[in-house]
């Protein structure tokens, strides 16, 4: 029984069982597709992180899932990012490439309590740093509600955002998803 | 369980045990459903019907049920038999939602408190699953599920579902897997990197920055097609999971949920909720993003072990809005938007 084994594989050359496993990346993001047999494609909204992200200008954040006032969006880091807050706590998760967050703690709130959503700041907000964060590939970082955070990639990255909907978060399903 | 005599309400007793058959099996009532296995099948009967399962896929898929306490929506065992949580009670159906045994009149439906089926079917569960057989697993990580009655693998049965208050990782929520806590990279993603991210928090600000390696800690996921919450924005939860081979139940839920394929390839059956006809055919790589509509259920295959990013909002009042109709069941993007 697997239970036994209480100790994690050699990281080695050899295939795993069932071949190797892979990610997507911005160069390199094969998609499927909805296959219609008897529905309309558009009732699944099907669209690919990383083709959204390259599509998008750097760090538009792009909806690609949405249910009800919540979304997840899509965006592509490229040189240093604007200034984000947002009064409840958000994630991102680093679906490519390399990024340090900075995060600051503003001296006062940037965001109403109950404001849905990131808002953006240009310049660097008052207050004191609270530290960075350097994240590669599959790496999720909490951004707190009512920090203030920004990203400075390598090169270039793509970042998945567990969010509200709010002023930044962009919206073009037709653009991004599979219609036909 | 709550304060229920089985006396005074007949129709929420729990399970009743009719003793053990020739294979060495317990035969147990639940309302008048009877669920009875021999060497191959698990076969439930029901006043006006009767249907078969084979007993791995009748194991995965009450293990699942088990696991997930009745999850989102519609449970569907196959075909025929399933349940649909309605979140303190759940109807345990069987034909409710094919078109034929409803025409036939064939299909039957009992309501019982969660706790009364989440306790039936652990015991049955518990009963039927033998020594060598861990349902929670990849068929080429386990024994097999078939033949006589043979010992028991109740710690199998009752691994701890991991649910984040906020995330992963945060102080006094739910711990990295490593080695030492018994989470050892599972053979399939043995080339995941383990690397972790790095962290220079501020004084006073340790509490705050908060980070973790997702793709590494579902590579130490001892189980398949178990979405559990990593990081929670309100009623926004994201519940990733690792899937090798089938889902072994087909998922009808009853609000929206949204796949984000992290790893890998899968591909998604997908057949109209209430009759099981054929809808569509949804394949998933790497980055792919695909809402799963309300009226639907779906099966996921994975033919080799990838990583999906299962995105579910809990809000309690979906479920009533999408039933009576004051909300779609696909997301409402091309009207709205
Ligand atoms: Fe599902």
């Amino acid at each position: 029984m697997s239970s036994t084994q209480l100790t994690s594989p050699p990281q080695t050359a050899i295939v795993p069982p069932g071949g190797p496993t892979t990610f997507g990346s911005l160069a390199h993001h094969p998609s499927g597709g909805v296959q219609v047999i008897d529905d309309d494609p558009r009732h699944y909204v099907f669209s690919n992180v990383f083709a959204v992200a390259k599509a998008g200008a750097p760090y538009l954040r792009t909806a690609v899932a949405i249910n009800q006032e919540y979304v997840l969006e899509a965006t592509r880091a490229e040189g240093p990012s604007p200034w984000w807050s947002a009064a409840h706590d958000e994630f991102v998760l680093v679906m490519d490439g390399r990024v340090t967050v900075w995060l600051r703690k503003p001296t006062a709130p940037l965001v109403e309590p109950d404001h849905d959503g990131a808002v953006v700041f240009t310049a660097e907000p008052e207050g004191v740093p609270m530290g960075t964060i350097e994240a590669g590939r599959g790496h999720m970082v909490l951004l707190p509600a009512h920090s203030a955070y920004r990203f400075v990639p390598e090169t270039s990255a793509v970042l998945l955002f567990q969010t509200v909907a709010g002023p930044q978060t962009e919206f073009r399903w037709n653009e991004i998803c599979q219609t036909s | 369980m709550t304060q229920l005599s089985t006396s005074d309400l007949p129709a929420v007793a729990g399970l009743v045990d009719h003793g053990t058959n020739d294979h060495g099996y317990g035969v147990f009532g639940l309302g008048s459903f009877t669920f009875e296995r021999d060497e191959y099948f698990a076969t439930v009967r029901w006043p006006s019907g009767h249907h078969r399962i084979s007993a791995d896929d009748f194991l995965r898929a009450i293990q699942r049920d088990i696991a997930w306490e009745f999850f989102y929506g519609t449970v569907n065992f196959d075909g025929v038999l399933g349940t649909v949580n309605h979140y303190g009670r759940v109807d345990v159906c069987a034909g409710r939602f094919s078109k034929e045994h409803q025409a036939a009149g064939m299909a039957h439906t009992e309501t019982f408190p969660t706790e009364v089926v989440a306790e039936a079917f652990l015991t049955i569960a518990d009963d039927w699953t033998n020594e060598g057989f861990d349902p929670f697993v990849a068929p080429r990580e386990t024994g097999s599920a078939f033949g006589r009655k043979n010992g028991s693998n109740p710690e199998a049965l009752r691994r701890r579902r991991v649910t984040a208050e906020r995330m992963v990782g945060a102080p006094g929520d739910e711990p990295l897997r490593t080695d030492d806590n018994g989470h050892p990279v599972n053979a399939a993603f043995s080339d995941v990197p383990q690397d972790e991210p790095v962290v220079r928090a501020e004084a006073g600000f340790a509490d705050e920055l908060v980070a973790f390696n997702l793709f590494a800690y579902l590579s130490r996921s001892p189980v398949t097609f178990n979405p559990s919450v990593v990081s929670a924005c309100r009623d926004s939860l994201a519940c990733p999971t690792t899937e090798e081979y089938i889902l072994p139940i087909i998922h009808g839920n009853d609000r929206v949920e949204w796949f984000i394929q992290l790893s890998d390839e899968m591909v998604w059956e997908i057949e109209d909720g209430a009759t099981g006809a054929k809808r569509a055919t949804v394949v998933m790589k790497a980055g792919d993003v695909s809402a799963m509509p309300a009226d639907i259920r779906h099966q996921g295959y994975s033919p080799k072990r990838s990583m999906l990013l299962v995105w579910e909002n809990a809000s309690t009042q979906l479920p009533d809005l999408i039933a009576s109709g004051t909300l779609p069941s696909h997301p409402d993007v091309w009207s709205a938007r």
